[in-house]
């Protein structure tokens, strides 16, 4: 009998946190999609939270170039910075936060591809990064991607770069894979490691690190080509306006702006703005 | 509906968790006796050694010491393990690592097996002018392994596990082909499933057999 009661009682208990949960989502549901009629209503943009330079989540606030070209683009769809909220997107939550609409756009260093493309839109893009490599500032050996071949390399584990380390531009190479690329740094730092492979973009706003500034040097070896775009949901009309949007920083010259401010301490050399809807293979 | 799996190696990656949960289980197996053993021993140092490793061990998040193995130790001091192929030294480091860790659980587990040996034993022993390595060896612990097989068997499942871990300093097994077909396939439930399967095939006989074999072996009393 008592136990009975006891499992009522928790029954109860569960019940009441299964509603609970689901009047929170419902609310969440209800601004994300509302907020496209602007106003002062809210949107919701995915961002990385760790990526110096790109996206990076500070006790002052949000930084980085993808942070600045999404909150262009929120102004320019009509919401002041206030009416902006953050939210992590980790590369490999992107797709279902988009499908669920957890957010509406996300700007989070999203190279596009195929794959992705059949599950999510795409504007853009709004910057052509290459794939490099970040080697320490007096390192003379490493002048090609073929010297990468006696060397260790560093990346994060599963990402695309460490994928095409492994499969295309340096097969000989030793990989080691961490979950995080200031994981990364130590090893570089004390000579374990040889070389930082990912996005040069991303490697720039390492190297513009306060802490790192003059430590590191990018390669420059352009190994690959990726596309940065703003992932809307399948179907959406968000697509054409944040297109708009991004012609329109381009030409405004806040995207000039934007680059030198996150990319210019590290002497990275960047691409001009692309074209939209031009996806460099 | 699978077509996605093309292109991976699976038996690969799981081949890899296998070898870093045997070898791990051996290794915290010795370690763990060991360190039993020094808890109930009769010298107040390795006591006092033996306590303070399990309690600090076992309270430290497995991903700090298995990180702490590849950056502390490897990037920073220079540890390779004897071998200059990065991939061999991480698989060394991580099989350190879950040593260190699962032989604080061994140790009590097995400690509560010498718990449940009565003292009259012991006692008996020592009569018959055995010294505590032989008490030990030849009376006690035989017992207390019979009794301790099904505890044992939750440390391994929870080993078998734990080697997911081993991915953040990029051990090539199940949880880090798993990162990169979500990264590259787009398709994270069906994928986040086949690996649960996957780990479920491994753990599940295992649980079932050593459960048998600890009915089996059980001292009877």
């Amino acid at each position: 009998m008592k136990l009975r009661r006891v499992t009522a009682a928790s029954a109860a208990v569960l019940a009441l946190a299964v509603a609970a949960t689901a009047c929170g989502s419902d609310d969440k549901d209800d601004s994300s999609s509302s907020s496209s009629g602007g106003g002062d209503k809210k949107i919701t943009i995915g961002i990385k939270f760790d990526q110096p330079g790109i996206g990076q989540k500070t006790p002052d606030g949000y930084t980085g170039f993808d942070v600045d070209v999404a909150t262009y683009v929120a102004k320019q769809l009509g919401y002041d910075e206030d009416q902006i909220q953050w939210k992590e997107a980790k590369s490999a939550d992107r797709e279902t936060m988009l499908q669920r609409g957890d957010v509406d756009f996300i700007a989070a260093s999203y190279s596009i591809n195929d794959e992705r493309a059949a599950k999510v839109d795409f504007a853009g893009p709004y910057l052509l990064a290459h794939q490099d490599v970040l080697v320490r500032a007096d390192d003379k050996d490493i002048k090609s991607p073929e010297d990468l071949n006696s060397k260790k390399l560093c990346s994060v584990a599963g990402s695309t770069s460490a994928q095409n380390v492994k499969d295309k531009l340096a097969p000989k190479a030793q990989l080691q894979q961490y979950q995080t690329y200031s994981q990364c740094l130590t090893g570089l730092q004390s000579g374990a490691i040889d070389a930082l492979t990912t996005d040069d973009s991303i490697l720039a706003g390492y190297a513009s690190q306060a802490s790192f500034k003059g430590k590191f040097k990018l390669g420059g070896f352009k190994m690959t080509n990726e596309n940065y775009g703003i992932g809307v949901k399948k179907g959406s009309d968000l697509k054409a306006k944040i297109d708009t949007a991004l012609e329109k920083m381009v030409s405004d010259k806040s995207w000039d702006k934007a680059v030198e401010a996150n990319f210019g301490p590290a002497g990275y050399e960047n691409e001009p703005a692309p074209k939209i809807g031009n996806v460099v293979k | 509906m699978f077509d996605f799996l093309e292109g991976y190696n699976l038996w690969e990656a799981f081949w890899t968790t296998v070898q870093l949960t045997v070898l791990s289980a051996v290794g915290s197996l010795i370690w763990g006796t060991l360190l039993a053993a020094m808890r109930v021993g009769p010298v107040p140092l390795m006591r006092g050694f033996g306590t303070a490793y399990v309690n600090i061990v076992r309270n430290i998040p497995l991903t700090v010491i298995i990180l702490f193995t590849s950056l502390g130790l490897n990037q920073t001091f220079g540890v390779e393990l004897g071998s200059d192929v990065t991939d061999t030294t991480n698989f060394r480091l991580a099989v350190l690592g879950l040593i260190a860790y699962t032989s604080a659980f061994v140790c009590e587990a097995l400690r509560s097996g010498i718990n449940t040996v009565p003292v009259g034993q012991a006692e008996a022993a020592r009569a018959l002018g055995l010294n505590f390595t032989q008490v030990l060896t030849l009376v006690v612990l035989p017992q207390a392994f019979r009794s301790v097989v099904g505890p044992l068997a939750n440390v391994l499942i929870a080993l078998t596990k734990n080697t997911t871990v081993a991915a953040a300093i990029g051990v090539a097994e199940a949880a880090l082909l798993m990162k990169e077909m979500i990264e590259n396939e787009a398709q994270l439930v069906l994928i986040s499933a086949v690996f649960a399967f996957g780990f479920v095939c491994l753990t599940l006989p295992t649980g079932l057999i050593l459960g048998w074999v600890s009915k089996k072996v059980a001292v009877k009393r």
